[in-house]
């Protein structure tokens, strides 16, 4: 069946508000609106205001008033439109959601799915296109997830849902639009495994959410080059999947990290130094990152290209860790 | 701690000759150091009061270690001993870079990096570098068994020569010497025999090696385990080149108490059952030190490969006349050069030469062998 990544995000939603009656979503914009990325459009006539709810501009207080009726019992999925603005909710997120569990030794759990664009690419300019998922993927105590396809924009949030604890999930902005095929037949893939999206031998392209595609067209144009890419997409970024990952590398003895956030304390950084501590003595050659330019994404059309990964920089990276006169 | 070589890795210090308050100047004595090649003198750098000792007599310390520190007149202590030499300045090629897999693989392979060029960034040693060199190297141990012998033997002289070239630090001293007596006395000996009975020079040859190697067992020894072993027996190889190409080294075991007819006699047996292939197990592989001669192909020296594990490989060149000076005057003499490959982790070249020497003495009387 043939439908967009907004539409698949809907169908996960509509599946979890039928299927659980504690389920609710909010967030701005989600109701009446339809969702600043049209997730949730028909989801207020369908489910009615008590379970499709609009909220104030305040990202603290909607996502506490989540833990909070989490704590209570219900499954609330908060929508927080977009990465960049959840940083007014990082007090609420580190400090309460991802802590409870501990600090009340047991006795409270937050199981709250929180969901929020990420990524840059569509001109929105420095202070609307940033990526900090990886931020996320630093903080113990929840779980974080980035859907690349449209099997996972669907499925992942279903099972966030029967998660005890919090999961954060990551939909590129970029993807929204995108036509793709769902898979109606195969049962959902488990929320923390890492997928190979390609298989390959030479050099593993190791990726996530909005760049699994540029990945995947990278090794298209390797593979018309003799260049056989295994690209692999990571799925969850807290906990990362390490054996799938150091499997990968085992099997190609190369790795190239493609991820849209910053270089410095990326999370490329952390799968890197993952693959440096677990499978030093399988690397033939240095592994190497392709990351964001470390810059305010830029507004220019151009500029902003220039800073994110494409595929181009890409199949660049796989050159330089193959042998020379291969590829 | 001064180095005092590059193979210096530590020293232990015997003895201050100055105590701390004395004065010292550049270039006095200040203390005795024993090394590995013996005990040496350590000289102040600089001139100052000795102030305090680091090391006691007794230590045992690497390189580089600092064993006193001298207050120069200024009033600011330095070390007493200069540092390690400085690392030398880079000369030649950049150090080579190998892939962590590539290492892990040679080792495995037994592949010698340094023999490969690499072909990854900058020029990094890839696993595929590692991999095409072993596959080269050890096409014999792959090899199905229809591969014919010639391409086996090629393999297998392939393989030992590498090990050979990869593991031993061959040193190489040539020595051309008088054969006049040796070959009088063959002529004389081969008058009157029958012509199946007749000596032949290399029998000689291998007798005096043979003796000789009596007096310098460190040469007739087997490198196992990082060590010499010497060898009880003195078994001669005697390198065999074959009609189909490559060439065999059988041994002539205990050829030191053969007499040069019995040699004689076992190496025509040994030559011919070589070539027809007729030879024990036994023969190829207890061979102690191998003796080759190129000498009946017109070749003045032959500069060997030892034969691991042996330690040492004698050649001959061609025995011809050559002028010659003896007491002042220039005579026709039949000369032949030897030469000795010797292992250096087990003799040095001073041995080698007196046992070349020993080698001459003992043909210059050959009615003794």
């Amino acid at each position: 069946m043939k439908a967009t990544y907004r539409e698949a995000v809907r169908m996960g939603l509509r599946n979890a508000l039928l299927s659980d009656p504690r389920v609710f979503l909010m967030g701005e914009d989600v109701g009446r609106y339809g969702g600043s990325y049209a997730a949730s459009r028909g989801l207020l006539e369908e489910f009615g205001p008590e379970r499709i709810r609009d909220t104030p501009l305040s990202e603290s207080a909607f996502v506490g008033a989540g833990i909070g009726a989490a704590m209570g019992g219900m499954r609330p999925i908060v929508e927080v439109m977009t990465v960049n603005f959840s940083l007014l909710a990082l007090d609420q997120i580190v400090n309460n959601a991802a802590t409870l569990r501990h600090m009340s030794g047991g006795q409270l759990a937050v199981p709250l799915t929180v969901r929020m664009a990420t990524g840059a690419g569509r001109q929105l300019a420095a202070q609307h296109s940033h990526s900090l998922e990886g931020w996320y993927a630093h903080i113990p105590g929840i779980t974080v997830v980035a859907p690349a396809t449209h099997n996972d924009a669907r499925d992942m949030l279903g099972l966030a849902l029967k998660e005890p604890d919090p999961v954060f999930i990551f939909e590129h902005l970029m993807l929204y639009p995108q036509e793709g095929e769902l898979d109606e037949t195969r049962a959902p893939m488990p929320l923390r495994q890492a997928c190979v999206r390609r298989p390959g031998t030479d050099v593993s392209i190791v990726t996530y959410g909005g760049s699994l595609g540029k990945a995947l067209a990278a090794a298209d144009r390797l593979a018309t080059e003799s260049v056989s890419a295994e690209v692999l997409d990571l799925r969850c970024l807290r906990p990362l999947d390490n054996e799938a990952i150091l499997g990968s590398v085992r099997h190609t003895h190369r790795a190239v990290i493609v991820d849209e956030g910053w270089r410095s304390g990326s999370l490329a950084a952390e799968v890197t130094a993952r693959i440096m501590e677990g499978a030093f003595y399988e690397l033939d050659a240095p592994v190497e990152r392709v990351c964001s330019a470390e810059v305010p994404i830029p507004y220019p059309k151009h500029l902003e290209d220039a800073a994110l990964p494409q595929p181009d920089t890409i199949v660049e990276a796989v050159r330089r860790v193959l042998p020379k006169g291969a590829g | 701690m001064p180095s005092l070589g590059a193979d210096m890795a530590a020293g232990t210090l015997l003895e201050w000759l100055k105590q701390p308050g004395d004065r010292v100047a550049r270039g006095d004595l200040i203390a005795e150091v024993d090394t590995d090649k013996g005990v040496i003198q350590v000289e102040a750098f600089t001139t100052g009061t000795l102030e305090r000792i680091l090391v006691e007599a007794g230590q045992k310390v690497p390189v580089g270690t600092v064993m006193a520190l001298i207050r120069d007149d200024a009033g600011s202590p330095s070390a007493a001993a200069p540092p390690a030499l400085p690392p030398p300045p880079p000369s030649g090629p950049p150090p080579q870079r190998v892939s962590p897999l590539a290492r892990r693989r040679a080792q495995e392979l037994g592949v010698d990096l340094a023999s490969i060029k690499g072909t990854g960034a900058e020029g990094a040693v890839t696993v595929a570098d590692v991999e095409r060199l072993a596959r080269g190297g050890s096409a014999h141990a792959a090899a199905p068994p229809v591969e014919d012998s010639a391409a086996r033997m090629r393999g297998a002289i392939g393989a030992a020569m590498a090990r050979s070239k990869r593991e031993i630090p061959h040193y190489y001293l040539s020595n051309t010497i008088d054969l006049g007596p040796a070959m009088a006395w063959l002529a004389e000996q081969n008058q009157s025999r029958p012509v199946a009975d007749r000596l032949v020079a290399a029998a000689l040859l291998l007798k005096s090696v043979a003796l000789a190697l009596r007096d310098f067992p460190e040469l007739n020894a087997w490198w196992v385990d990082d060590r010499a072993v010497r060898q009880p027996s003195i078994n001669l190889g005697v390198a065999v080149s074959l009609r189909q190409g490559g060439l065999i080294v059988p041994a002539l075991e205990a050829a030191d108490r053969a007499s040069v007819d019995q040699l004689m006699r076992r190496l025509t047996d040994l030559v011919a059952r070589a070539k027809g292939g007729a030879l024990r197990a036994s023969e190829l592989s207890s061979g102690t030190l191998t003796v080759t001669s190129l000498g009946d192909r017109g070749v003045d020296t032959v500069l060997g490969v030892i034969y691991p594990p042996q330690v040492a490989l004698v050649g001959f060149g061609r025995i011809a006349e050559r002028p010659w000076v003896v007491q002042g005057a220039v005579v026709p003499r039949p000369v032949v050069t030897m030469s000795l490959s010797a292992d250096h982790r087990v003799t040095d070249g001073h041995r080698g030469a007196i046992f070349l020497d020993r080698i001459d003495q003992l043909l210059r009387e050959p009615g003794a062998l």
